[in-house]
């Protein structure tokens, strides 16, 4: 049975569907996989075994009596663990919200549950999504599959790491500026950022509202298209979610890319980018021209501000989102209780929020204090203005932009964990997407040293079916260079 | 406290004030370590200095949405369970320490 566990989502929804292998089955030998390779990887914080056993022996019991079943009928999912699960603990990988059981399903889940796929467990990520790494979470770092040594990514390295590891056949993560494309770059497997509004965010724990969407990691990009067409939805409970007719985005998946226009970020091989990265995406580019594609070179004069500025944005929304964690009504109580509010407060958030919390809430806060709000968080929004139209005038031309998902391969844990600056400089190229608020995917596009190398495409908002139509082509042509993640 | 003149880096009394501004209490530790790293952080920042942002408007959001209202419908709140998860309650109450 633990051959099932390395194939794509879609072949195990159709194989439970023809009655081939039983839900039950399926998702025992996922367990037995995990408690193997967990002590490795670390993928997931919290397991969720009982309730996914029920839910497959329930599926098992419709298909039986020929019941319709939904379209993830069965599949085995990873949930990152900054989305609420009523009744199962969410932490955000926090001391402040260990004990934290949501009374309600995000809209994700419950979208999820309908399609009849089966929630495995919550996943590792960095605490709050605020990292690159998965190395400042609480409860210890997440193992990048391919290499034991070194990063998974972040901060959905957990769901990356589970998809690379075959200890899901699913994941979600968030991405805010490139938490869900990091961490599949770096595990060679295929991420999705949604356009902003695709995807309802309520129920997921906020970091940097403007900027972030729950999306798809996966094994191949076909599942990143069933997955996506599964958890889209205009939603009342999220006043940012887009009122749109649901897709099918499946229907996008055709081998054809010929005459398409790619337009290559001069910007996206600049300095700090490592060679052997560079070399993996050009031949990632060229072998889309020898499928049809016309590339040209284009330079997106104002990137080079997009990390500073993405920075004082995420960080002022952080300061403003994390306000809530008093622990009051949830969250970490210190338990002295002989302290006036503020200071009760003040150490909460003290014992309550890791260093990288911290460091951001404080730099945050005084980004949005008078006197400092105009020539940072004001700046930082006018710069974002420029870099939209950068990127608008650029998709006149191009039908999609092209480059690397990160300017350097997988890194060593402990690498850069002491030097926050070095961490930030990872997400110079996936932090555009966010601001711009465009979809964006990471496809595996091959090795340099033994490690993954991921090729990002961005495409005008609401172009998904485009986006994932030439990360199949790719992969339909080029395996090798996409194989699937493989660990053992 | 804060000076409205342009500068490019905090004090380590500034960052107190801040933390405090943020509820957060910091250890003389943290507050070494920080002072380093978030004047760092805040040099790079610096880099956004060289864009001219003459007339240029601010985006705060990416989509054109505005105002999206819902009817003005009564919903069962939360149920008591989740009292649950409160830290410390009493009787049908979270209990919150008291004011300075």
């Amino acid at each position: 049975m633990s051959r099932y566990a390395e194939l794509p989502a879609y072949e195990i929804v159709e194989r439970i569907k023809a009655h081939e292998i039983k839900a039950e089955d399926y998702i025992a030998s996922l367990y037995e996989r995990i408690k193997r390779i967990e002590k490795d990887v670390h993928a997931y914080i919290t397991l969720t075994e009982d309730l996914a056993l029920k839910k497959a022996r329930e599926i098992d019991k419709k298909i039986e009596k020929g019941e319709k079943t939904g379209r993830l009928c069965g599949a085995g999912i990873a949930i990152k663990d900054n989305i609420c699960m009523k009744g199962v603990r969410t932490t955000c990988a926090s001391p402040m919200l260990e004990k934290f059981i949501p009374p309600y399903n995000a809209t994700v889940v419950k979208r999820i549950e309908d399609e009849d796929g089966i929630i495995l467990g919550k996943a590792n990520m960095d605490e709050f999504a605020m990292g690159s790494s998965t190395e400042y979470s609480y409860f210890g770092t997440t193992h990048n599959p391919w290499d034991l040594k070194r990063v998974p990514g972040g901060s959905s390295g957990g769901s990356a790491a589970a998809i690379a590891s075959s200890t899901a056949s699913l994941a979600l993560g968030s991405d805010t500026g490139g938490s869900i494309r990091c961490p599949a770059s770096f595990c060679l497997v295929v991420g999705l950022k949604p356009t902003y509004g695709l995807v309802s965010r309520f129920g997921l724990i906020a970091y940097a509202n403007s900027l972030e969407q729950i999306g798809p990691i996966t094994k191949d990009v076909r599942d990143c298209a069933l997955l996506l067409s599964c958890i889209t939805s205009h939603d009342p409970l999220d006043s940012t979610s887009v009122d749109k007719p649901q897709e099918d985005y499946t229907k996008y998946l055709m081998d054809d890319i010929n005459g398409i226009r790619i337009g290559v970020i001069k910007e996206f091989f600049g300095e700090g980018t490592q060679d052997s990265v560079a070399k993996g995406v050009w031949d990632a580019i060229l072998k889309l021209e020898e499928l049809g594609a016309n590339y040209q070179e284009i330079s997106l004069k104002n990137l080079h501000y997009a990390l500073p500025s993405y920075y004082i944005i995420a960080m002022s929304e952080a300061s403003s989102n994390l306000a809530r964690y008093d622990g009051l009504r949830y969250g970490y109580r210190i338990p002295d209780k002989s302290y006036d509010w503020s200071t009760v407060y003040s150490k909460d958030r003290r014992f309550g929020f890791g260093f990288e919390v911290k460091r951001r809430i404080i730099l945050g806060t005084f980004a949005l204090s008078a006197g400092y709000y105009n020539e940072y968080y004001l700046k930082a929004q006018k710069i974002r203005t420029l870099i939209k139209r950068d990127f608008e005038m650029a998709f006149k031309r191009f039908d999609v932009l092209i480059g690397p998902t990160m300017p350097i391969l997988p890194f060593k844990i402990g690498e850069k964990v002491q030097d926050p600056l070095e961490m930030y400089m990872c997400d110079v190229d996936t932090v555009p997407a966010n601001l711009v608020g465009i979809p964006s995917i990471s496809i595996p596009c091959g090795f340099s040293l033994g490690l993954p190398i991921g090729l990002q495409m961005m495409v005008p908002p609401f172009r998904e079916g485009l986006l994932l139509r030439v990360a199949f082509s790719f992969q339909r042509n080029f395996p090798t260079l996409a194989r699937l993640g493989n660990y053992e | 406290m804060i000076l409205v003149e342009r500068k490019k880096s905090i004090s380590k009394k500034e960052i107190e004030h801040i933390a405090w501004l943020a509820r957060i209490e910091i250890s003389k530790k943290e507050l070494e370590l920080f002072s380093k790293q978030l004047n760092d952080i805040l040099a790079y920042f610096a880099k956004i200095d060289e864009v001219d942002t003459e007339n240029i408007p601010p985006s705060y959001h990416v989509l054109d949405l505005v105002n999206v209202f819902r009817k003005d419908n009564v919903k069962p709140s939360l149920p008591e369970e989740i009292f649950q998860i409160a830290p410390q309650t009493k009787e049908k109450f979270v209990k919150a320490p008291r004011m300075a």
